[in-house]
C-alpha cells in the first residue's frame, strides 16, 4: 500500500475518530495516537525514508498537510473541550438567584425626624437657619412676652405642664421667636423645631409632640408674603398642584392670624374621606407677628414687619404617609420604623 | 357655641339659606364644626287629616283613613293610639317614610289589615314639650286644625329649623351668644341688626335696708344687683322654652329660664337670689375666709380658701361666684321676691376656682373666656326687660351698681390706612375699608389717611391698632384678596443648619449605618420605671425633676435617663414578637437646676441592641465605627457599678480618660423581673447603652488635616503570646502600641486556651502592622522593633511569645 493510501486511510479513520471524542482523556489519547512521538504521523515520517528521492519532496508535503491538518483538528477539539469544560463547572457553581441577599441590616432615621428634615430643607433653601431653644421654659418665654397675658384664655388652649420654681414645659416652640430676637436683629429667617409638652393625651393628642416654629422679620414683610412662601413649602413638601387658603384665626403672637389648609393633594380638591369631603385640609397656623412681640424684643416695629407660622410635625407625617393613630409615632414598634427605612 | 337659624333670624334678616351662612361665618372667622338638622332624619311624614276613625274589635286598635293632601286623599292607616279621634289632624308617616334612630315605615297589615303608613306621636319624631306643645302626650300628637293635609311636618314642628355648632376664637368672647353672632352675621351680610328688646320701667317701691358692697374689686370689676318684687312662679312662654330647647337646655320655671336665656342670647351669666334667704337683705362680694364652706345648687359642699371668691350675705356664702349659687339662697316655688346679679368677675380667678374645687357651669364657662362690661349691663336690661315682658314680678327701684371705674366706652386710637395695607400687602380700597368697618360697629372718622377709630365696646380684644383692624379688614374684605408673594422684600439670607446641626444629622446616619433604628420616646414616666433599673435611692439620677401636674403619676417624671425608655421600647418590641433590633434616640434628660438656676436639660445618646446574634462586642463594633467617623478614641474601663448592667459584661466609655457613657448587657436580676414570656428571657440578650451626648462629641476632632501616605510598603508581623489569663487584651495592645512608634495597626485575631499553654494562661495571637517613615523598612528594623515589643510585654505583663 503506497503512502498517500495510508493517508488516505488515515485520515478518514481520523474523522470517525473525532466524533467519538467527549473527554480530555480522549483528546490526549488523539494526540497520541496522531500527533504523538509514536503516533501515526511519526511513522510515516519514518516510512519516508523508504520513498524514493525525487518522490520524497511531494510525499513529504502530503504527510505534512496531514500533520497540519491533524493539529488543526486537535485545537478545534481542544477549544471545544476546554468550552465544555467550562460550562460544566458552571452548571456546578451556578446558584438559587432567589436565595436571600446577605444584608448588612441598616437602621433608619424615626419618620419624624425625617419629616422634620424635610420641612428644613425646603425653609433652608428659602434662607431660613435653625435654632434649637429649651423645652424647659419661663412664663415670659412661653407666654408673657409673646403677648399671652397672665389672665388670657389662650392659656387655657393649651394645658401647660408646670414644674418647680418659675418653670414649665413649653407649650409651643413660638417662645423661639423670642430667643431669637433677643439674640439677633433683623433680617431674621428662622426655624425652630424641637419637642413641646401639652397636657392632653387621647386618640389624636399625645402629651409630647413635635412643633416647627417658622418666623421671618425684616422690612416690608406682609401677609401675602406669608401666602406665597407657604405656597412654595406645601407644594415642595406634598405636590406641585398642591394650593394654600387662609382663613380667619387667633393666636395671642399674631395679627392678623390664620389657619392655613391645603387643597387636598389625595383627591385634588374634588372631596374625600382624608378631607373629609371639604376639598381642604388644616395643616398649619401663621400670621403677621404681633408689633407688641416685635417690640418685646426690642424691635422697632414702625421698621420692622414679620411673618410667623408654627407646623405640627406629627400632623404633617401622619397626613403624608396616611396614619390614623398618633400613638403609633411613639410606640417605636420596629415593624412601623422599618417601613420607614 | 350653638346657635339656632330661627333665632338669628330675629335680629337679622337673612336672606341666606342656612348652608350659604355657614359659609360666610367660616370665610369671616367663625367656623361651623357642625351644622344640625333637627329634622334631617325625617322624610315622607306629613300632615294627616283623620276622617274616619273605626275601632276594630277584639284588638286596640283603629282603622284610619288619613287625608294627606298631595301623596293622597284617603289613605288607609291603622294605629293603636288610643287618643285618636275623627277630625284629627296628625302627623303621618307614609310608605316609605323615616323616623329619627334609622326607622323605615312600610305599607304592611296589622293583624290582617291593610295599613299605609303610621300615625306619628311628637316624641316618635324627636320632639318635646319644649320643641312643641303636647309632644310629650301619650299618644298621637294633636296637631291644630288650620294645618294643611300634605304639608311636610317638619315646617309645621319647626323640625326644619338648622343649629349651628359654631367654634368661636378664643378672642372673641363678645360672639359667645346668639346676639354676638348676629352681630357677626349682619356685618357679613351687610344687614340690620335688631336689638332685642332692653327697656323696662321701675315702680317706687324700694326693698328697705337692702345692700350691696364689693370688696374685691380687684375680681370682680362690676356688680349689678337689681331687686324684683311679687314674682309669680310659672311656666315660660312657648318661644323661650322652644329656644332654650334648641340650643339643648330644659325649661324649668320663669325665672330660672330668664336667666338661662340672657346667658345664651346676650352672653351674660346671670344669677337669681331668693331676696328672702338673704340675711341682713345684705351681699357682700368678697374673698372667702380659709376653711368656709358653701353648699352649692347641686348640694355638693365646698371647703373654700381666700383665692375663691364668694358672694355672701349678711352671715355667709350664698353663691361661688361665677360659678354656682348656693342652695340656701336658691330660686323655689315659693320664691316672692328676688335679687337679679350680673356681674363681671376676674375670668382667671373664676377659672382657678372651677379647677381648684372641680366644679363648673355654663356660668362658669362663660366667665372663664370673658364677660364685657358692656354685656353686663345689658345682660340686666334684658333680663329685666323679659321680667316685665312676661308679667312676672314687679322691678322695684332698689338698683346697685358696683364698679371698679373702668371706663364706659370703646377703645379710641388713630390709624393709618396705609399701615393697614401695608400689613395685609394688598391695597383695600379706602371706601371698603371704611364700610367694613361701619358694618362691624366702629366709628370711624377719617382725614387723608389718618382714621380716627372708636372700637365698640364689646370688642375688648382689640388693642394695638392697624394690625386688630387689618384683620377685620381682610375677614370681611375676603382672604382670597390675598395675592401671594414670595419674601418680595426680604433680604437674602444663607440658610440651613449649623455645622453643629449638621454633626448631629450625621451622628444620626452613622448610627442608622450600624443598624440602629432611631426612636421617639417621651420626655417624662415614673418613679417605677427607675426602680426597675434597680436604680438606687441615693443615686444622683434619683434626684428628679417632677411635673407639678402630670396626666398621671406614670408620666410624672422628667427623666434623669433614656435607659428605661430603651428598655421600655426593647420590651414592647419582643411582646409584639420583633425578637432583634437595635434602637437609639438622642435626645434631652432633665435635672433640676442649682438653687435659683434653671432646670437643666442634657442631650444623651441612649441605646440599646437586642436578639440572639448581639453580644457585648457586636455593640462595642458598633460604637468603634461611631467613634472612627469622628475621630473618637474609646478607651473602655469596667463598669461594675451600674444597678441595671451586668457586672461582669459592662464598661464605661473614655474618652482622652473622661468617662462619657456606659453600656453593656442588662442586668440578670433586672432582666429577670421584665414582664416577659418564660422563653424570651432565656433566649433574648438585651444591651443597653447611654451617652452624654455633649460630653462625647467634645472629644470628637474638630478639624483633620491629611496624614501623607509613605511610599514603602508596610511590614505586617504575626505575634502569638501567652499571658496570665486575668490579663486584658486592651493592655497587651496598649503596651504594643506603646513600645514602637512605627505600629500603627495592632489586631487581635485568636485567642486559645489549653494545655499546651496551661492552665490560668491564655494565648493571643495579634496582627501588628508597621508603617514605615521617609525609608522602607529592613527585616532588622522589624526585628529591632519586634523584640523592643517582647521586651517590654514581658516586663509589664509578664507575656511569653509562644
Amino acid at each position: 500500500m503506497g503512502i498517500e493510501q495510508k493517508i488516505r486511510e488515515l485520515r478518514d479513520q481520523m474523522g470517525q475518530r473525532i466524533g467519538q471524542i467527549d473527554s480530555k482523556d480522549n483528546l490526549a489519547a488523539f494526540w497520541q495516537e496522531y500527533l504523538g512521538k509514536k503516533g501515526s504521523i511519526a511513522e510515516l515520517m519514518k516510512g519516508l525514508g523508504a520513498v524514493p528521492k525525487e518522490e520524497r519532496p511531494s510525499v513529504g508535503k502530503i504527510i505534512n498537510e496531514f500533520k497540519v491538518q491533524a493539529e488543526e483538528q486537535y485545537r478545534a477539539l481542544s477549544e471545544r473541550m476546554a468550552q465544555l469544560e467550562l460550562q460544566a463547572r458552571n452548571r456546578k457553581e451556578a446558584v438559587d438567584i432567589t436565595l436571600p441577599g446577605k444584608v448588612r441590616p441598616m437602621g433608619g432615621l424615626h419618620p419624624l425626624t425625617q419629616v422634620k428634615n424635610e420641612i428644613i430643607h425646603v425653609f433652608a433653601g428659602m434662607g431660613f437657619e435653625v435654632f434649637e431653644g429649651p423645652e424647659i421654659e419661663d412664663d415670659d418665654h412661653n407666654f408673657t412676652r409673646l403677648n399671652v397675658p397672665k389672665d388670657h384664655p389662650s392659656r387655657d388652649m393649651q394645658d401647660t405642664f408646670y414644674l418647680p420654681g418659675e418653670w414649665l414645659l413649653r407649650t409651643q416652640t413660638s417662645g423661639g421667636q423670642i430667643r431669637v430676637m433677643d439674640r439677633q436683629k433683623p433680617p431674621i429667617k428662622v426655624l425652630v423645631p424641637g419637642r413641646v409638652f401639652r397636657s392632653d393625651s387621647d386618640a389624636t393628642h399625645s402629651p409630647m409632640f413635635h412643633q416647627m416654629e417658622g418666623l421671618v422679620v425684616d422690612r416690608g414683610i406682609t401677609l401675602c408674603d406669608l401666602q406665597g412662601m407657604l405656597d412654595r413649602f406645601v407644594q415642595q413638601l406634598f405636590d406641585e398642584s398642591v394650593r394654600t387658603r387662609l382663613r380667619p384665626s387667633y393666636f395671642p403672637f399674631t395679627e392678623p392670624s390664620v389657619e392655613v389648609d391645603v387643597s387636598c393633594f389625595e383627591c385634588g380638591g374634588k372631596g374625600c374621606g382624608l378631607c373629609k369631603h371639604t376639598g381642604w385640609i388644616e395643616v398649619l397656623g401663621g400670621g403677621v407677628v404681633h408689633p407688641r412681640v416685635l417690640e418685646n424684643c426690642g424691635i422697632d416695629s414702625s421698621v420692622y414687619s414679620g411673618i410667623a407660622f408654627g407646623i405640627g410635625i406629627e400632623r404633617i407625617t401622619m397626613l403624608k404617609y396616611g396614619i390614623n393613630n398618633i400613638g403609633l409615632l411613639f410606640e417605636n414598634d420596629l415593624r412601623f420604623l422599618k417601613q420607614f427605612q | 357655641m350653638k346657635v339656632p337659624y330661627s333665632w338669628l333670624k330675629e335680629y337679622v334678616d337673612l336672606n341666606v339659606t342656612p348652608e350659604e351662612l355657614q359659609e360666610k361665618l367660616f370665610s369671616c372667622g367663625f367656623e361651623v364644626e357642625e351644622l344640625i338638622r333637627p329634622g334631617a332624619e325625617i322624610s315622607r311624614v306629613v300632615v294627616g287629616e283623620v276622617t274616619s276613625c273605626e275601632a276594630v274589635e277584639g284588638t286596640h286598635l283603629y282603622i284610619c283613613q288619613v287625608n294627606c293632601g298631595a301623596a293622597g286623599a284617603d289613605i288607609q292607616i291603622v294605629t293603636g293610639a288610643p287618643n285618636v279621634y275623627a277630625g284629627m289632624h296628625t302627623p303621618a308617616a307614609l310608605d316609605g317614610a323615616t323616623l329619627p334612630g334609622g326607622v323605615t315605615i312600610k305599607a304592611k297589615p296589622l293583624k290582617g289589615i291593610p295599613s299605609n303608613g303610621m300615625l306619628c306621636s311628637g316624641e316618635e319624631l324627636g320632639l318635646n314639650e319644649d320643641l312643641y306643645p303636647g309632644a310629650e302626650v301619650y299618644g298621637l300628637l294633636d296637631l291644630p286644625k288650620e294645618t294643611v293635609p300634605g304639608t311636610d311636618i317638619r315646617e309645621i314642628t319647626g323640625l326644619d329649623d338648622a343649629i349651628f355648632d359654631i367654634s368661636v376664637t378664643a378672642n372673641r368672647p363678645d360672639c359667645q351668644s346668639v346676639l354676638g353672632i348676629a352681630r357677626e352675621v349682619a356685618a357679613v351680610l351687610g344687614r340690620e341688626l335688631k336689638m332685642p328688646a332692653l327697656d323696662y320701667t321701675c315702680s317706687q317701691t324700694r326693698v328697705e335696708g337692702l345692700d350691696i358692697t364689693v370688696e374685691a374689686p380687684d375680681l370682680c370689676p362690676r356688680y349689678l344687683g337689681h331687686a324684683v318684687k311679687d314674682i309669680t312662679i310659672r311656666e315660660s312662654p312657648r318661644w323661650m322654652r322652644r329656644h332654650l330647647a334648641l340650643c339643648g337646655l330644659r325649661s324649668i320655671n320663669n325665672v330660672v329660664d330668664i336667666t338661662n336665656y340672657v346667658l345664651l342670647e346676650i352672653g351674660q351669666p346671670m344669677h337669681a337670689f331668693d331676696m328672702d334667704q338673704l340675711q341682713e337683705k345684705r351681699i357682700i362680694v368678697r374673698r372667702a375666709e380659709n376653711g368656709e364652706k358653701i353648699q352649692t345648687l347641686d348640694e355638693k359642699e365646698f371647703t373654700l380658701t381666700s383665692e375663691n371668691l364668694v358672694i355672701c350675705d349678711g352671715h355667709r356664702p350664698v353663691a361661688l361666684a361665677g360659678i354656682m349659687g348656693g342652695l340656701n339662697s336658691e330660686i323655689t316655688e315659693k320664691t316672692t321676691q328676688l335679687l337679679f346679679e350680673a356681674a363681671k368677675f376676674a375670668r382667671d380667678n373664676v377659672r382657678r376656682t372651677s379647677r381648684a374645687l372641680g366644679q363648673s357651669s355654663d356660668s362658669s364657662a362663660r366667665f372663664e373666656k370673658g364677660v364685657s362690661e358692656y354685656i353686663t349691663e345689658l345682660g340686666m336690661a334684658r333680663a329685666l326687660h323679659l321680667i316685665q315682658e312676661l308679667d312676672c314680678g314687679e322691678i322695684t327701684a332698689s338698683a346697685f351698681d358696683c364698679s371698679a371705674g373702668a371706663p364706659r366706652e370703646g377703645k379710641h386710637f388713630t390709624a393709618s390706612l396705609k399701615r393697614i395695607n401695608d400689613i395685609l400687602g394688598i391695597r383695600v380700597p379706602a371706601k371698603e375699608v371704611l364700610s367694613i368697618l361701619k358694618r362691624l360697629n366702629f366709628e370711624v372718622v377719617r382725614s387723608g389717611d389718618s382714621l380716627e377709630v372708636t372700637a365698640p365696646r364689646y370688642r375688648e380684644d382689640i388693642e394695638v391698632g392697624e394690625p386688630d383692624l387689618a384683620e377685620e379688614v381682610i375677614r370681611e374684605y375676603g382672604y382670597e384678596h390675598v395675592v401671594p408673594t414670595f419674601l418680595k422684600a426680604a433680604t437674602v439670607t444663607s440658610g440651613g443648619k449649623n455645622p453643629e446641626q449638621q454633626r448631629k444629622d450625621r451622628v444620626l446616619s452613622v448610627l442608622c449605618a450600624q443598624g440602629y433604628h432611631e426612636v421617639c420616646t417621651l420626655s417624662f414616666y415614673a418613679d417605677a420605671d427607675l426602680d426597675e433599673l434597680r436604680i438606687p435611692a441615693e443615686a444622683p439620677e434619683r434626684n428628679v425633676l417632677r411635673i407639678e401636674n402630670p396626666i398621671s403619676v406614670n408620666l410624672s417624671v422628667m427623666r434623669p435617663l433614656l435607659a428605661p425608655s430603651m428598655l421600655h421600647i426593647v420590651v414592647e418590641n419582643l411582646k409584639k414578637g420583633n425578637n432583634e433590633g437595635r434602637i437609639f434616640e438622642i435626645s434631652n434628660v432633665y435635672r433640676p437646676g442649682k438653687k435659683g438656676e434653671a432646670p437643666q436639660e442634657i442631650p444623651h445618646l441612649g441605646f440599646a441592641a437586642f436578639g440572639d446574634d448581639e453580644d457585648f462586642f457586636t455593640v462595642k463594633g458598633s460604637l468603634e465605627a461611631l467613634g472612627q467617623a469622628f475621630g473618637l478614641r474609646f478607651d473602655v474601663e469596667r463598669a461594675e457599678d451600674v444597678s441595671y448592667l451586668h457586672p461582669g459584661i459592662a464598661a464605661y466609655l473614655l474618652c482622652e480618660g473622661e468617662r462619657v457613657g456606659v453600656f453593656g448587657k442588662l442586668a440578670n436580676e433586672v432582666t429577670a423581673e421584665l414582664k416577659l414570656h418564660k422563653d424570651s428571657k432565656a433566649n433574648h440578650k438585651i444591651f443597653l447603652g447611654e451617652i452624654d451626648y455633649p460630653r462625647m462629641m467634645s472629644h470628637a476632632a474638630a478639624s483633620f488635616r491629611y496624614h501623607p501616605l509613605s511610599a514603602h510598603p508596610a511590614v505586617i508581623r504575626d505575634l502569638a503570646l501567652t499571658v496570665a489569663e486575668e490579663v486584658p487584651c486592651g493592655d497587651l495592645m496598649k503596651e504594643i502600641a506603646k513600645a514602637c512608634p512605627r505600629v500603627s495597626d495592632v489586631e487581635l485575631f485568636d485567642i486559645y486556651r489549653g494545655e499546651q499553654i496551661g492552665a490560668g494562661r491564655k494565648s493571643m495571637a495579634f496582627k501588628i502592622r508597621f508603617e514605615p517613615e521617609d525609608k522602607a523598612l529592613t527585616p532588622e528594623d522589624v526585628e529591632r522593633f519586634v523584640k523592643k515589643i517582647l521586651g517590654n510585654l514581658k516586663f509589664r505583663l509578664g507575656a511569653e511569645i509562644r
